[in-house]
């Protein structure tokens, strides 16, 4: 009985030592010799036990001289001059001064344009998020498996959500005319490219055994959708929507500089007539506003989750 | 055998009973949204589409739809390539300084470093950065070096500072110290201990850390020349001004473009530095 026990483990450990000398050769096989180590032939260490290692080359001294190479471009295309910056530098304290001494007084004058922000970041963040639920849907590889479709829609998604918001503002107020409705409409576009590709990240990665279990027992590819699927995603969704909103109302700050709202107008308006004491009442007042809504998120994050 | 049956449905009801019964919860919330966004819409000036803005709409779509093709090859400082490449250099060369400023705000409010009241004068530092817009940035920097692409690669050197030292330190409260006390237990020096004990461990996150603020800055590059701060920012809203709406097409295609083939390279590479070279 022993006996038949140890020849069954020999064998075993024949086949495994076999698997594995196979697999060894196999990755022997695959892996090429990269055209770098073809080049720089590597180290050749003998230890002083007899054994030899190949030590490949270091790819440090290519990847610093193609970093050169770029840096020297890029220094040349956008005029880099540290004289220039030396010189002028104390013209940077000067304003940052003024602005880390805000002129209180400005203060009433700060928010109906801060409330017409945070009115535009909220319909744009809603109304993004909500388009963006079904969309995502549709571009997560575990749930859509027409690979066509998948693909064009992750294309629309990446598309939408590389053109800057203020771009979008800047088209939208000469569509609908100034005024918050295009920022709202910008930051819409805005939220959608980014809380779609979050989702569909996040989608991609949920367990999809309830989903299965219910197609199983018969239900249709909503049924089972909407039962094992969406009390998954939803926490990771919320989530995505609150950070997105905290985002944009830091960002739609700026959209007024195109004249769709808010507070970017007035920050235009105080920068060019060089009142920057205002300007840092109206930052510490985004400032103070954006810590708010970065609390309140957490607080409602810490009850989702 | 039916009585089994009745019993697992029993079951089954009963476990469905027991569910915590979340429907007003749900419904307040979903009011409350809904209050919100209503609230929000009332200062909203929404009166239809005027006929000169359908007319806009009508000419921005054929635009990007008809670009100017003659643009594309145009290889003197104002065709698309040169002015791609004033982009790309503002957003690399702003990454480059700005995340290496990053590094020494990060290892000065790393809670694991030095003591706490330091750490708190550094953290909030770098979120006064992360709070003022880049744009703003760029308006205070113009009076400085005035307007042009060097403007927007000083902008966005200090306004990468924000994010990166906070994703550095993150990093570096991470590290593990066990390596460097081996490495005092071998008897190696400070330099030494910098060298294979720290180094090693941060360096992938810190340069997947930049790759991916390169993304961000080049998307923030495209728009910081509305200001005049150099880059395709520029010539695209001085298009828009002008009504040229091919143009226009031409600069969004290649904007779109070049922000996607970036993105997919910078993936790439971060997954690469995530899960070891291949």
């Amino acid at each position: 009985m022993t006996k038949h026990r140890d020849a069954g483990k020999k064998e075993r450990e024949h086949d495994i030592a076999m698997a594995v000398e196979k697999e060894e050769h196999k990755h022997d096989v695959k892996t090429k010799i990269p055209l770098f180590d073809r080049i720089f032939k590597p180290e050749h260490i003998v230890l002083p036990n007899g054994h030899s290692v190949d030590r490949p080359r270091s790819r440090m001294p290519l990847i610093l001289l193609a970093l050169l190479i770029a840096i020297i471009i890029a220094a040349r295309s956008t005029g880099f001059d540290f004289n220039l910056l030396l010189n002028r530098i104390n013209q940077l304290g000067v304003i940052l001064g003024k602005i880390f001494n805000p002129n209180w007084e400005f203060f009433p004058k700060v928010v109906p344009p801060l409330i017409g922000t945070i009115k535009m970041s909220i319909v744009g963040t809603v109304i993004g998020c909500v388009v963006a639920l079904p969309v995502s849907i549709f571009a997560s590889s575990n749930i859509n498996k027409n690979r066509p479709s998948l693909l064009i829609i992750r294309f629309i998604i990446s598309v939408v959500r590389s053109l800057p918001a203020i771009v979008y503002a800047y088209f939208f107020v000469l569509v609908f005319g100034l005024g918050t409705f295009a920022g709202s409409l910008a930051i819409a576009f805005f939220t959608f490219g980014i809380v779609a590709k979050m989702l569909y990240e996040n989608i991609e990665t949920i367990d999809m055994g309830p989903y299965e279990a219910m197609q199983s027992f018969g239900a249709n590819t909503l049924q089972s959708f909407w039962t094992a699927c969406l009390p998954q995603i939803l926490p990771q969704f919320f989530d995505n929507c609150l950070y997105c909103f905290e985002l944009n109302v830091r960002n739609s700050s700026i959209l007024g500089y195109v004249g769709a709202g808010g507070l970017g107008l007035l920050i235009n308006e105080r920068v060019g007539l060089r009142q920057y004491n205002d300007v840092g009442m109206i930052l510490l007042t985004i400032f103070v506003v954006v810590m708010t809504i970065d609390l309140v998120n957490d607080y409602i994050r810490s009850k989702i989750v | 055998m039916s009585t089994m049956e009745h019993q697992y449905s029993e079951n089954v009801i009963e476990k469905l009973a027991s569910e915590p019964k979340n429907f007003w919860k749900r419904f307040i919330i979903f009011l409350v949204i809904l209050g919100l966004v209503i609230w929000g819409n009332t200062g909203s000036n929404f009166n239809g589409i005027t006929e000169k803005g359908m007319n806009v709409a009508k000419a921005i779509v054929s635009g990007i739809t008809h670009p100017e093709t003659l643009l594309l090859f145009n290889l003197t400082s104002k065709g698309i390539p040169m002015l791609l490449l004033e982009t790309i250099s503002i957003a690399f060369l702003g990454t480059l300084i700005g995340s290496l400023l990053a590094i020494p705000f990060a290892f000065l409010s790393a809670t694991n470093i030095v003591p706490k009241w330091v750490s708190i004068i550094f953290r909030s530092i770098t979120m006064l950065i992360r709070t003022i817009p880049a744009l703003v940035w760029a308006l205070i920097w113009i009076r400085v070096t005035g307007p042009g692409a060097f403007c927007g690669v000083v902008t966005q050197s200090i306004a990468s500072i924000g994010m990166v030292s906070k994703m550095y330190i993150t990093a570096i409260e991470n590290l593990d110290t066990g390596v460097l006390e081996a490495l005092d237990a071998c008897g190696c020096n400070l330099f030494e201990k910098i060298r294979v004990g720290i180094i090693p461990q941060l360096s992938a996150s810190f340069i997947s850390t930049a790759i991916y603020r390169f993304d961000i800055n080049l998307k923030d590059a495209t728009i910081l020349g509305i200001v005049g701060a150099g880059g395709i920012g520029f010539p695209l809203t001085d298009a828009i001004a002008n009504a040229r709406w091919n143009r226009v097409g031409a600069f969004v295609i290649c904007l779109v473009l070049l922000v996607i083939v970036i993105e997919w390279i910078s993936t790439q590479i971060r997954a690469r530095l995530a899960h070891g070279r291949k």
